[in-house]
C-alpha cells in the first residue's frame, strides 16, 4: 500500500533521515521505533507531505506522492495524528471533527459527514458526551481520542500516528493503544505507528522498523523485534546486566 | 503446496522492495556491530548509508572462509555471546574451525526456511520423516529435523549411520521421507535389495536428498530403486546450513529463498559478476541473520541462476545443481575436507610432510577415501611398528576430519604424477 524507498531528508544541514525504505501493507500496523532525534516524526511528515525529502520516493497505492502537497496527499487517502495531538483547544469538539472532513466538504454532502460524526461518537463515546465542550478542557487522553477521530474523519486508508501515548497515563494510553488495535480490525484502516515507548508499539504492532540516527536498523515482525538485541537493548530497557 | 506463500510467491516488485529494506537495515547493523566489516568499509571508502539499490552490491567486500576461520571463533558475531542460543562448526582452512552462531531469532526463522524447502520437495505434514544426516556440529540434522517439525510433520532422529538400524527403521516406522545424503540412499537401496525387502511394500514416497552434489542419472536411479521422488537441496554452514535453496516439484533448479539471502555469481579468477545465467562462483549475502551476517560470502560452489519464472508459482529465483567446486576444496561422504587439513595431519604425526596422495573412489555407491604415503617414513621391514603408525594416522584422520580414511603406505612410484610431481588429489568418483 505504502512504498518508501531510499528517503533522504536534511534539515540545512543536518541528515535526518538517511536513505530509508519501509513498506506498509494494506490492513497491517507498522510500527516506527527508536529514540528521540532518531528521524521518526521526520519520516512520517515526509509521508504526509509536511516536509520535502531531498531525494527518493514515496509511492501510495501504485502512484507517486513524493512531492504532492499535504491537502492532496490527504484526498488520496492518508491521514496523520501529529504529535501532542494539536487540537484546536477554543473550538468544540464537534467543531474539530468536522474540520477533519474540510476537504470533503461540499453542498450535500453534511448528511453523511454528521454519520461519520456519529459513528466517531459511538467509537469514542466520551466524545459524544463532550461534544459542545472546547476542546482544550478535555484530558490527554480524551485530547488523543479527539485527534484520532478528527483523522478518521477524512476518511483514510492509512492513518499517520505520531506518538499517541506521549505524555499520558499508562492505563489512558494503554486505552489507546486498544483503540489502535480497533481501528485496524473494526475499520480496515492501514496504521502507520510511530512510537517512543517501544513495547506497546510491539504489542499492538505486526512488523516494525527501528530507527538510529535517521538510519532503519532493524527490521522484521513484531516478535522478531521484540527478541531483538539491538532492541531490547536500547529501547525496551533492558541492560547488559539483566 | 507453499509454507509462506506471501513470501515465496511475492511479486517481484514487492521482493524487490523488501530485499532493499532488509540489506540497508542489515549493513548498518553489521557496520555498527562488527568491526571487521567496518574496517573493510572504511577501507573500500564505503559508507553503508549510500546504499540505494540492489545493483550496488557489487561495490561490497567479498568475505572467504578464510575470513572467518581467522577471526573464528566469535570475532565476526555481530551480537554478544550471550545473545547466541546455539553454535555449529565447520572445519576451514589450515586446520582452524570455523564457528557459526544463531540467536533465538535466527533459529525460527532456520525452521520456517528448512520448512519451505521441505514443502516445496513435496513433503507435508502428513510425513514421516527420517533424519539420516549426522546430528551434531555438522548443521545439516538439526537444520532439517526443526524445519520438519515446524511444518508439523513426525520426525524420527535417526541421524547417520548404522545401516541396519536405518533399515528396520523405516520398516518400523512407517517412514514415509528419507533425508540423507544421495549416495546413502543408494547405499540403502543396495543393502535393502541384498536383504531381499520388498521395497514396493515399504511406505516411503519422498526423498529429500543433497549435502553433497549429484547428477539427474542418480536421482533418476535412485527414485528408480527406492520408489520414491528426490528432491534435492542446498545449504551451507557458514550461511545458515539447509533451507538455503531447494527445489520445487518441477525439479528444474532450487529456489533460492531470496527474502533472506541474496544469491550472485561471480567468475572465481576476476571476481567480476558473470552475465546473467552464466556458470560461476555462487556468492551469497544474508539478510536476516542477527548472529553471524555475511556479506557476499563465496560459497566456492559453481553454479548459475535461473531467472525465468517457474510453472510451481514461486517467485525466487532457481540455481541450478551444483556442478563443482572453484577451490580445491572435496566433499567425501557428505563432509567438507580441504587436502591441506590432510597435509597438515600427517606433517604432524610425521614430523615432517611427506610425499602423500588422495584417492576418492566409489566403493558401490559410497565414497571410499584412502590416503597413500610414500613407504621411506618408516623402517619397512618392522611391521608391527608400521601399523601402529597406520592405525594412528588413520585415528587422528577420522576424528579430526569426521571421515573415515584407509591409510597405505606404497613406493614413491606407485603414486599418479603430472611431470615429476606427486598429483595431491586422485577423484575417481563418478556423480
Amino acid at each position: 500500500m505504502l512504498v518508501i524507498k531510499n528517503i533522504d531528508v536534511f534539515y540545512g544541514n543536518v541528515h535526518a533521515v538517511k536513505k530509508v525504505s519501509l513498506h506498509v501493507d494494506q490492513g497491517e500496523i507498522v510500527a516506527l521505533i527508536g529514540g528521540n532525534g532518531a528521524g521518526k516524526t521526520t519520516l512520517l511528515s515526509t509521508v504526509s507531505g509536511l516536509i520535502r525529502a531531498r531525494s527518493g520516493e514515496v509511492i501510495f497505492d501504485g502512484s507517486q506522492i513524493t512531492r504532492q502537497k499535504p491537502e492532496k496527499i490527504v484526498s488520496s487517502g492518508i491521514s496523520q495524528v501529529p504529535e501532542r495531538r494539536l487540537v484546536f483547544k477554543p473550538l468544540s469538539v464537534e467543531d474539530n471533527l468536522l474540520l477533519g472532513s474540510y476537504h470533503r466538504y461540499s453542498f450535500g454532502k453534511s448528511k453523511a459527514i454528521a454519520g461519520d460524526i456519529d459513528d466517531i461518537y459511538a467509537m469514542f463515546p466520551v466524545l459524544g458526551q463532550r461534544k459542545d465542550q472546547p476542546a482544550g478542557t478535555l484530558s490527554g487522553g480524551e485530547q488523543q481520542m479527539l485527534a484520532i477521530g478528527r483523522a478518521l474523519m477524512a476518511k483514510p486508508r492509512l492513518l499517520l500516528l505520531d506518538e499517541p501515548s506521549m505524555g499520558l497515563a499508562p492505563a489512558v494510553s494503554q486505552m489507546i493503544f486498544r483503540h489502535i488495535g480497533k481501528l485496524r480490525d473494526e475499520l480496515g484502516v492501514t496504521v502507520l505507528l510511530v512510537e517512543q515507548n517501544a513495547r506497546s508499539a510491539l504489542k499492538i504492532s505486526d512488523r516494525g522498523y527501528v530507527l538510529e540516527t535517521g538510519r532503519v536498523i532493524v527490521q522484521g515482525t513484531s516478535q522478531e523485534l521484540a527478541q531483538n538485541n539491538d532492541v531490547q537493548r536500547a529501547y525496551l530497557g533492558r541492560d547488559a546486566s539483566d | 503446496m507453499y509454507f509462506e506463500p506471501k513470501y515465496e510467491c511475492m511479486n517481484r516488485e514487492s521482493l524487490e522492495q523488501l530485499k532493499l529494506e532488509r540489506l540497508q537495515a542489515a549493513l548498518t547493523r553489521i557496520s555498527k556491530n562488527v568491526p571487521f566489516y567496518r574496517k573493510k568499509f572504511e577501507e573500500l571508502k564505503i559508507d553503508p548509508y549510500d546504499f540505494e539499490s540492489l545493483y550496488d552490491l557489487v561495490n561490497l567486500p567479498l568475505t572467504t572462509k578464510n575470513d572467518l576461520a581467522e577471526h573464528a571463533p566469535y570475532g565476526l558475531f555481530a551480537v554478544p555471546l550471550r545473545e547466541v542460543v546455539r553454535l555449529h562448526g565447520t572445519y576451514g582452512l589450515r586446520g582452524k574451525s570455523v564457528v557459526v552462531g544463531y540467536t533465538i531469532n535466527d533459529i525460527h526463522r532456520w525452521s520456517k526456511l528448512a520448512a519451505r524447502v521441505l514443502m516445496a520437495g513435496g513433503v507435508t505434514k502428513d510425513d514421516v520423516i527420517q533424519v539420516a544426516y549426522n546430528y551434531g556440529l555438522s548443521t545439516s540434522g538439526f537444520g532439517i529435523h526443526y524445519g520438519a517439525e515446524e511444518l508439523g510433520a513426525t520426525v524420527v532422529p535417526a541421524s547417520s549411520g548404522n545401516t541396519n538400524r536405518q533399515i528396520s527403521i523405516i520398516q518400523d516406522y512407517n517412514v514415509t521421507t528419507l533425508v540423507c545424503l544421495p549416495s546413502y540412499a543408494l547405499y540403502l537401496a543396495d543393502r535393502m535389495e541384498e536383504k531381499g525387502i520388498n521395497i514396493n511394500a515399504l511406505s516411503l514416497r519422498t526423498g529429500l536428498l543433497g549435502e553433497e552434489a549429484w547428477s539427474e542419472e542418480t536421482r533418476i536411479e535412485i527414485q528408480d530403486r527406492l520408489k520414491i521422488t528426490a528432491a534435492d537441496n542446498y545449504g551451507l554452514s557458514e550461511i545458515m546450513g539447509p533451507g538455503v535453496a531447494g527445489e520445487c516439484l518441477e525439479r528444474k533448479g532450487m529456489h533460492v529463498n531470496e527474502d533472506h539471502f541474496l544469491p550472485e555469481v561471480i567468475d572465481p579468477k576476476t571476481l567480476k559478476p558473470v552475465e546473467p545465467g552464466q556458470v560461476g562462483e555462487l556468492v551469497i549475502t544474508t539478510l536476516t541473520k542477527e548472529a553471524l551476517p555475511l556479506i557476499r560470502f563465496r560459497t566456492g560452489d559453481l553454479t548459475r541462476l535461473i531467472y525465468d519464472p517457474c510453472p510451481c508459482g514461486r517467485t525466487f529465483v532457481r540455481m541450478q545443481r551444483i556442478t563443482g567446486r572453484c577451490d580445491d576444496m572435496l566433499i567425501i561422504q557428505g563432509v567438507n575436507v580441504f587436502p591441506e587439513q590432510i597435509s597438515m595431519i600427517l606433517s604432524d604425526t610425521e614430523g615432517r610432510t611427506p610425499n602423500y596422495q588422495i584417492v576418492l573412489e566409489r566403493e558401490g555407491s559410497l565414497d571410499k577415501a584412502t590416503v597413500l604415503m610414500e613407504a621411506d617414513v618408516l623402517i619397512p621391514d618392522k611391521i608391527k611398528e608400521q601399523q601402529r603408525f597406520i592405525e594412528g594416522v588413520k585415528q587422528r584422520l577420522a576424528m579430526e576430519l569426521g571421515v573415515f580414511f584407509e591409510v597405505r603406505l606404497v613406493e614413491l612410484r606407485s603414486m599418479v604424477f603430472e611431470g615429476d610431481k606427486v598429483v595431491p588429489v586422485v577423484d575417481k568418483r563418478t556423480f
